[in-house]
C-alpha cells in the first residue's frame, strides 16, 4: 500500500493539469476534458482520504466520489449539449470565438 | 353684535346662489350644443335668483338692520371649525339686488350681443357662474366661504375676459388680469390666516367678538386689515394694481358691463365694508384706504381725459369711481361708499352696455372713428347721456346724490381728500361729456353704416337708464339702512351740493367747448399742454414701469438664477454622470469575453485567498 501522500500528489499533479488544460487549451472539448479532469483529483482525495478517518468502515468518501461521478456526467452532458449547438451556429468550437456577450 | 334672528327666517335665500350654479352645471354637462336653449336656462335662473334677491331684500328692508345668519357645519379638522352658510343684513341685501338686476339685464343683453357666436353656451355657462359665485360672496358670513368665492369671481373673471382665447390680445389680458389680482389676494389671504388663527373662528361675528373682548393691539388688528385691503387693491383696480384694469377690456362687452363696471371690481368696497369693524380699529389704516382711493380717483380720471378707445375711457372711469368709493370707506362712511357701489354700478352697467351697442354698429372702440351716432342712433345716445350725466354727477341723476355723500364724508375728515375729489369730480365731467360728443355729435367719421340696436338690446339700455335716474332718490333711506356704527342722515344741503356740483358742470362745459364748439380745439390743447399730454396718453408710464421692472430686476435676478441652475446645479448633476460613465469605459476594458481570462482570474483569485489566509494563520 502507498501511503496517502503518494496519493494527495497524483490527485495534485491531475489538478494542475486540469487547470492548466482549461485555461490554456482552445478547443472547447479540451476544456471540457480538462475539467473532467479537475473533478477527477477531488474524487480521488476523497477516496484517498477516507482512509485516514479514524472509524475505517466509514464510507461517506467513496459515496461522495460516487456523486461526483454523476455530476461530472450530467454537467459533461450540458455542457456538450452547448458547445454542440455553438458549433452549430458559429462553424467552430474554438472557445476564444465564444465571446456572444461582450459590450 | 346685534342678536341673530332664528335662521329659518331666512326661507329660500339659498335659492339666489344655486339656481345659476344649477344653470352653470346644466349648461356644461347637458345643454352645450344648443346655444339658445342654454341662453334661456342662463337667463331663466338668473330671473328666478333675481325674484328671491327682491324678496330677500324687502324683507330686510321692513326687519331692519338686523342681521340674519343660517349656517351649518362644513367640516371639523382638530380644532379648526368651518362653517358654511348664508348673512343677511342690509349691506348683502343691496349687493343681492344690484348684482341679480344688473345680472339678469346684462344676460338679456347678451342675447343680442353675442348672437351668431360660436361659444355662446360656455359665454353663459361662464356667466351664471360668475353670478353664482358673485352671490355667494355676497352671503358669506364666515371668512373660508368668502375666500372661496373671492377667488371664484376672479377666475370667471379670466375666463370671460379671454372668452375669444384664440385671439392673443384677450388671453393676455386674461392672464395679466389673473396674475396681477393674484398679487393683491396673497395680502388677503395673509390677512385672512391672521385674523382667523387670531380668533380660532372663521365667522365674521366671532372675529369681531373676540377682537373686543380680548382688546386686540388695535395697530396688530390694523395691520391685518391692511393685508385684507391689499386684495381689495387687486380686485378693485386700486393704484398700484390698477393696470389690469383697462386691458381686461379685450374682453366682450358686456362682461366688461357685468364684471368690470358694476359687480367683481365692487367686491373689494364690499369686503372693505363687510369687514369695516377691523378697518375701524385702526385710524392709520382707514387714512391709508382713505388715501389709495382719493389718489386712485383723480389720477385715472385724469387719464381718462385723453384715451381714445370708448372702453378705456369707461375702464378708467371706472378705477376712478372705484377710488371714491375706497376714499368714502376710507373716511369712515361706509354708507357714502356703499351708496355710491349702488348707483355707480347702474350708470356704469348702462354706460358699458350703450358702448357695447355703439361697437357692435360701428365694430370699432376708437372714438376717432366714431362721431354722429346721435342721428342714426337715438335710444343709445339718449341712453348714455343719462349714463354719462349721471357719472359725472349732475342733479337729479343717481351720481350726484352719491357723489355729494362722498364729498361731503371726505370734506368732514380732510380738506386736501375732498379737494382731489372735487378736481376728480371736475374730470369726470370733462371725460363723460367728450365720451358722448366724440361719440354722438359732430359728423359720422364712421366706414359702417351704423343703424339702432335690436329690441333685446334696447330694453335692458332703457330700464338701467331709468335706474341710473333714480337710484340716487333713496339716499336718505339708504343711510338709515347701510351704515357703520350710527344711521347717517342724508347731508343735502342745497348750497353746498350744488357747490358740489360746479366742478362737474365746468368739466362738461369746458368739453362742449372742445369737442362741440372746437375752440380751443383739441390738437391745439394738446400741443400747449405736450408733456402733460404724452404723461396722461402713456398713462403715467405705469405699465411701461412694471415692463422696465419685470424686464430688469425680475428677469434679471432669474436669469442670475438660471445660470447657477444651469451650470452649478445640472453641473453636478452632470458631473456625477461623466464619473460613471468614464469610470466604466475604463472598467469595461476587463470584460474580454473570452471564458478562459475569467476563468483565469477566477483561480488566480482563489490562490491569493489561499495566500492571504496562510500569511494571516501565519502572522
Amino acid at each position: 500500500m502507498f501511503s496517502v501522500t503518494a496519493y494527495a500528489v497524483v490527485s495534485a499533479i491531475l489538478f494542475g493539469i486540469g487547470v492548466f488544460g482549461a485555461v490554456a487549451r482552445r478547443h472547447a472539448v479540451a476544456v471540457l476534458i480538462s475539467i473532467e479532469l479537475m473533478l477527477a483529483a477531488a474524487a480521488l482525495n476523497f477516496v484517498s482520504f477516507s482512509r485516514l478517518h479514524p472509524a475505517q468502515q466509514a464510507v461517506s468518501g467513496q459515496v461522495f466520489a460516487i456523486f461526483i461521478i454523476a455530476v461530472a456526467a450530467a454537467e459533461t452532458l450540458v455542457a456538450l449539449a452547448l458547445v454542440f449547438s455553438l458549433h452549430r451556429s458559429l462553424k467552430t468550437a474554438h472557445l476564444e470565438r465564444f465571446n456572444l456577450l461582450k459590450w | 353684535m346685534v342678536t341673530e334672528a332664528p335662521a329659518s327666517a331666512l326661507g329660500y335665500l339659498w335659492l339666489v346662489p344655486a339656481a345659476p350654479f344649477a344653470a352653470f352645471l346644466v349648461i356644461g354637462l347637458l345643454t352645450r350644443k344648443w346655444r339658445l336653449l342654454s341662453a334661456a336656462i342662463s337667463i331663466l335662473a338668473m330671473g328666478l335668483s333675481f325674484m328671491f334677491a327682491l324678496g330677500a331684500f324687502f324683507s330686510q328692508l321692513r326687519l331692519g338692520i338686523l342681521p340674519r345668519i343660517a349656517q351649518f357645519s362644513w367640516f371639523d379638522t382638530g380644532t379648526l371649525h368651518a362653517p358654511a352658510g348664508l348673512l343677511l343684513d342690509p349691506l348683502s341685501a343691496v349687493m343681492l339686488v344690484v348684482v341679480t338686476t344688473v345680472g339678469l339685464l346684462v344676460q338679456i343683453y347678451s342675447l343680442g350681443y353675442m348672437a351668431g357666436e360660436k361659444g355662446l353656451s360656455r359665454y353663459y355657462a361662464y356667466m351664471s357662474l360668475f353670478c353664482a359665485s358673485m352671490l355667494g360672496l355676497v352671503l358669506s358670513g364666515n371668512f373660508l366661504q368668502l375666500f372661496v368665492f373671492w377667488e371664484l369671481v376672479g377666475l370667471c373673471s379670466y375666463l370671460l375676459i379671454g372668452f375669444w382665447y384664440d385671439r392673443d390680445a384677450p388671453a393676455f389680458a386674461a392672464k395679466k388680469a389673473f396674475v396681477t389680482t393674484r398679487l393683491g389676494d396673497l395680502g388677503f389671504l395673509v390677512g385672512v390666516v391672521m385674523l382667523v388663527t387670531q380668533a380660532g373662528s372663521f365667522d365674521f361675528a366671532e372675529v369681531a367678538r373676540k377682537m373686543s373682548v380680548e382688546a386686540w393691539d388695535p395697530k396688530w388688528t390694523g395691520f391685518a386689515a391692511l393685508l385684507l385691503f391689499c386684495g381689495a387693491i387687486g380686485k378693485s383696480a386700486q393704484i398700484p394694481l390698477h393696470v389690469w384694469l383697462p386691458d381686461a377690456m379685450e374682453g366682450p362687452t358686456p362682461v366688461s358691463a357685468l364684471i368690470h363696471a358694476a359687480t367683481m371690481v365692487a367686491a373689494g368696497v364690499f369686503m372693505v365694508a363687510r369687514l369695516f369693524v377691523f378697518f375701524s380699529a385702526s385710524p392709520d389704516t382707514l387714512a391709508m384706504v382713505a388715501q389709495v382711493g382719493a389718489v386712485t380717483a383723480f389720477f385715472a380720471a385724469t387719464i381718462a381725459l385723453v384715451q381714445d378707445d370708448l372702453k378705456r375711457v369707461l375702464a378708467y372711469s371706472t378705477i376712478s369711481q372705484l377710488g371714491y368709493m375706497m376714499l368714502a370707506l376710507g373716511v369712515g362712511s361706509v354708507t357714502a361708499g356703499m351708496f355710491h357701489l349702488w348707483t355707480h354700478a347702474f350708470f356704469k352697467a348702462l354706460l358699458f352696455l350703450c358702448a357695447g351697442a355703439v361697437i357692435h354698429a360701428v365694430r370699432t372702440n376708437d372714438m376717432r372713428e366714431m362721431g354722429g351716432l346721435g342721428k342714426s342712433m337715438p335710444w343709445t345716445a339718449a341712453t348714455f347721456a343719462i349714463g354719462a350725466l349721471a357719472l359725472a354727477g349732475i342733479f337729479p341723476l343717481s351720481g350726484f346724490f352719491s357723489k355729494e355723500m362722498i364729498i361731503t364724508a371726505a370734506g368732514a375728515k380732510s380738506g386736501f381728500l375732498a379737494t382731489l375729489a372735487l378736481a376728480t369730480a371736475a374730470c369726470t365731467g370733462f371725460y363723460a361729456g367728450r365720451a358722448f360728443f366724440l361719440t354722438f355729435l359732430g359728423s359720422s367719421r364712421s366706414k359702417a353704416a351704423p343703424h339702432e340696436t335690436p329690441w333685446v338690446m334696447r330694453w335692458p339700455l332703457v330700464i338701467l337708464a331709468g335706474l341710473s335716474v333714480c337710484a340716487g332718490w333713496w339716499s336718505g333711506g339708504f343711510g338709515a339702512f347701510v351704515f357703520f356704527g350710527a344711521p347717517e342722515e342724508s347731508s343735502l344741503h342745497f348750497l353746498s351740493s350744488f357747490f358740489a356740483m360746479l366742478p362737474a358742470l365746468a368739466g362738461l362745459g369746458f368739453a362742449w367747448m372742445v369737442y362741440v364748439n372746437g375752440s380751443p380745439s383739441p390738437d391745439r390743447l394738446a400741443r400747449t399742454f405736450a408733456p402733460i399730454y404724452t404723461l396722461l396718453k402713456r398713462r403715467y408710464f405705469v405699465d411701461e414701469g412694471y415692463n422696465w421692472l419685470i424686464d430688469r430686476v425680475v428677469m434679471g435676478f432669474s436669469r442670475a438664477l438660471a445660470w447657477f441652475d444651469r451650470n452649478v446645479v445640472d453641473g453636478a448633476v452632470n458631473g456625477v454622470a461623466w464619473l460613471a460613465r468614464s469610470g466604466g469605459a475604463v472598467l469595461r476594458i476587463l470584460q474580454t469575453g473570452q471564458v478562459q481570462h475569467y476563468a483565469m482570474a477566477v483561480f488566480g483569485g482563489v490562490v491569493l485567498l489561499i495566500l492571504l489566509a496562510r500569511l494571516a494563520g501565519a502572522g
